[in-house]
């Protein structure tokens, strides 16, 4: 047992004290404020723009379009030429030309007008344009057709699907795309983890075994102790890391969000939302607080970090024994490691699908499967999977990690001593069954 | 009293038998010489013994206890292809592989110092283990080896990339070592080693044990009774039909005996014929054509 502490303590401080590790565990919450910093610096510091109108269609001349912080239009009735000629001089960042739609406004569905400038309109201004003359557009056509605008307003209707829990508990509206996103977030990083911790591990199998330090080591203390004592170690420092995230990234979020408040205009009119308004967006952000804030964080936490150990006990036993039976060929490394990468990547198409349909039963059978569960599960955590699924996935797990450390260890023992010779699946399999 | 007592030792691999019924005994405080061609089975029986594997069969007592996982704390071991972690720290390793022998903290660092300072190494406490040359990582994997005061020792190829100021170093505190009680086994295929360090000597092949005794005897029970004698003068002509002469030059005769005779009677002869004796004396195989000889002639079986 104190052998057993003294390997934990070395695996584990060797690789925390790295600056390589203090960096990334620092950098990644400091990548999180700066993405959250930088896109809300974006959104607000678009300058305003000047832009001069020149409409031939008479439309914007009854009723120009709205003015915003991003946008200002000034309607000019100088030639179109001289206008494109000398904007600069005029103080305008651009024209916009309406030309004299004609029958086309009422045939096509889409129509186009002209923006003469050397310097760019950006993007988001000019989706925001597009959207506010589209309305302009629209609002004149009512009002020359002659039906009461209230009518035609009406024809339009909006659904939208509010979900109620059967059991008559309160819930947020848009929850179950909110808990995707979370669900999905859970799942990559299990997913990330398993690959990274994974790979350390084997590295560190395959340096001991080249370094043949693993022949003195192992003459003090029993191959099992070595290879535990690197796992837990290594989990350790994953276990760190994590709980270093959970403590830092919402802490950065809250504070970058102080700072540099988000404009949700500019979010509105980013790509990919173009339907929606800016209250709207305003409203997802705040349910998307909401609902994060109601999800049950003493119940998913404890559960996220029991699945995090789980899996990466799973995985990386399997890790450590592939890194046993290889010396230094890379290559060797990779096309045994393939199995193992393809169950993940297995894993986490499986959890996509999931979090579309949480109660599926493939949620439920990919769920008892310890190669699946860990990404899978975490990923469900937010949908209030029933209890009952949940501890009996994380007892399967538990157990299954339990049996993966123990057969890792019989190819392990044996790998480690095994020089200059290319293994098989086949002789891995003769290997557990090998007496001490 | 005997430090380590192999009877009958069996390992076997899924399609070969590395050790086959290997017995010998190491007594206590003697530098015992491990010697066999590559592949006859010494690393084998040196991973049993530092109870890295087990025997497949036969028992090994290590101070007359039968081999138990309490034991490697008593065992330092040294093997043939060195390694440390390269990132360490000298001192953090030495003080790491220490305290898994067994000793505290406390302990490991009084002894790592005692042990730099004798190498004269203080300053290199606080170095990486990459940061130094291939013979200087030989010193501490030495350092490392011998740290915990075993009662055996095992090296397995000692000298093996080591200048010859270094090799004299270590072997000076072999002797060392060996003149505090430690038993040491010295595992080798360089036999002028073996001769000038070992007292007593076990030579395995194909996992057998083939030969086994004090260096002395093993020389005295291959010797083929050759004498050489080097003189001044002439040689009288008739000797090679008194005496089976081997070869001869001008100053000096290899002659054999033959069973039954003595050798004072070349002897008496050459003083008779007024030739001028300048040495006489026997020769003794070298461990070298030993160690050829039985190998080759259990391989030609």
């Amino acid at each position: 047992m104190n052998k057993l502490w003294l390997i934990i303590r070395r695996e584990y401080l060797t690789r925390v004290k790295k600056w390589t590790f203090i960096l990334a565990t620092l950098a990644t919450p400091l990548a999180f404020a700066g993405f959250i910093a930088v896109s809300a610096m974006l959104s607000n510091q678009s300058e305003e723009q000047r832009i001069a109108l020149k409409d031939d269609s008479g439309i914007f001349l009854e009723k120009t379009i709205k003015d915003s912080d991003r946008a200002k239009f000034i309607i000019s009735n100088a030639p179109l030429d001289s206008l494109i000629k000398n904007y600069e001089a005029m103080d305008f960042d651009g024209v916009l030309h309406v030309p004299n739609f004609g029958e086309r406004l009422d045939k096509d569905q889409e129509l186009s007008v002209k923006y003469y400038s050397d310097g760019q309109l950006g993007m988001v201004t000019k989706m925001f344009i597009e959207s506010r003359m589209a309305k302009r557009i629209k609002s004149h056509k009512i009002d020359r057709s002659g039906y009461d605008r209230k009518t035609i307003e009406n024809l339009e209707t909006e659904v939208s699907i509010e979900e109620k829990a059967a059991s008559g508990e309160d819930r947020a509206s848009n929850r179950a795309e909110i808990a995707t996103g979370f669900g999905m977030l859970m799942g990559f990083f299990m997913y990330m983890a398993i690959f990274i911790y994974g790979m350390m591990v084997m590295r560190s199998v395959m340096e001991e075994k080249t370094n043949r330090i693993v022949e003195v080591m192992i003459s003090s203390v029993k191959p099992f102790q070595l290879m535990l004592g690197k796992l837990i170690g290594v989990g350790g420092v994953g276990l760190t890391q994590l709980l270093i995230w959970i403590i830092l990234i919402p802490g950065v979020v809250f504070i970058t969000n102080l700072i540099f408040p988000s404009n949700p205009e500019a979010m509105a009119g980013a790509p990919g939302s173009p339907e929606m308004s800016p209250e709207e967006m305003e409203g997802l952000i705040y349910q998307m607080g909401e609902t994060l804030s109601a999800l049950n964080w003493w119940f998913i936490i404890p559960l996220f970090v029991i699945f995090f150990m789980g899996g990466y006990f799973v995985y990386s036993s399997l890790f450590a024994a592939i890194g046993s039976t290889i010396s230094d060929d890379m290559g060797e490394a990779n096309s045994l490691t393939m199995p193992i990468s393809m169950l993940v990547v297995l894993a986490v198409l499986i959890m996509s699908a999931v979090v579309q349909n949480p109660n599926s039963s493939m949620a439920t059978w990919s769920s008892m499967i310890p190669f699946f569960s860990p990404v899978v599960m975490p990923a469900r955590l937010a949908f209030d999977p029933p209890i009952w699924e949940v501890l009996l996935s994380a007892f399967i797990l538990v157990v299954s990690a339990i049996f993966f450390v123990w057969l890792s260890a019989r190819i392990y023992r044996v790998g480690i001593l095994m020089y200059g010779k290319k293994v098989t699946f086949k002789e891995l399999g003769k290997w557990m069954f090998y007496k001490g | 009293m005997n430090i380590l007592e192999l009877n009958n030792v069996l390992k076997t691999y899924e399609n070969h038998t590395a050790v086959d019924g290997v017995s010998f005994n190491v007594p206590k405080g003697r530098i015992f010489g491990l010697l066999g061609p590559n592949g006859a089975g010494k690393t084998s029986l040196i991973r049993i013994i530092t109870t890295i594997t087990r025997a497949d069969g036969g028992t090994v007592m290590l101070n007359g206890e039968p081999l138990g996982s309490e034991h490697p704390s008593q065992i330092g071991y040294m093997p043939e292809e060195r390694g440390l972690y390269k990132k360490m720290k000298v001192g953090d390793h030495l003080i790491y592989l220490a305290r898994l022998k067994g000793m505290s903290a406390k302990e490991a660092r009084q002894e790592i110092d005692y042990w730099l300072d004798k190498f004269d190494i203080q300053d290199w406490w606080d170095k990486k283990v990459e940061e130094l040359s291939k013979g200087m990582q030989q010193k501490i994997q030495f350092i490392s080896t011998v740290i915990h005061k075993p009662d055996l020792l095992i090296l397995d190829e000692p000298f093996s990339g080591l200048d010859p100021i270094n090799t004299n170093l270590i072997k000076d505190e072999i002797y060392q070592l060996n003149q505090r009680g430690i038993s040491i086994i010295f595992s080798t295929h360089r036999m002028e080693q073996v001769e000038e360090i070992c007292e007593e000597i076990v030579l395995i092949n194909k996992g057998k044990n083939i030969l086994s005794g004090s260096v002395k005897d093993v020389k005295n029970r291959f010797k083929e009774n050759l004498f050489e004698v080097k003189f001044e003068g002439e040689l009288p002509g008739g000797i090679e039909s008194q005496f089976n002469v081997i070869k001869a030059n001008d100053h000096s005769i290899t002659i054999k005996i033959s069973e039954g005779e003595d050798s004072n009677e070349v002897l008496q002869y050459l003083v008779k014929n007024n030739i001028h004796v300048i040495s006489f004396k026997e020769i003794l195989p070298t461990l070298n054509e030993i160690f050829i000889k039985q190998v080759n002639g259990v391989s030609t079986e």
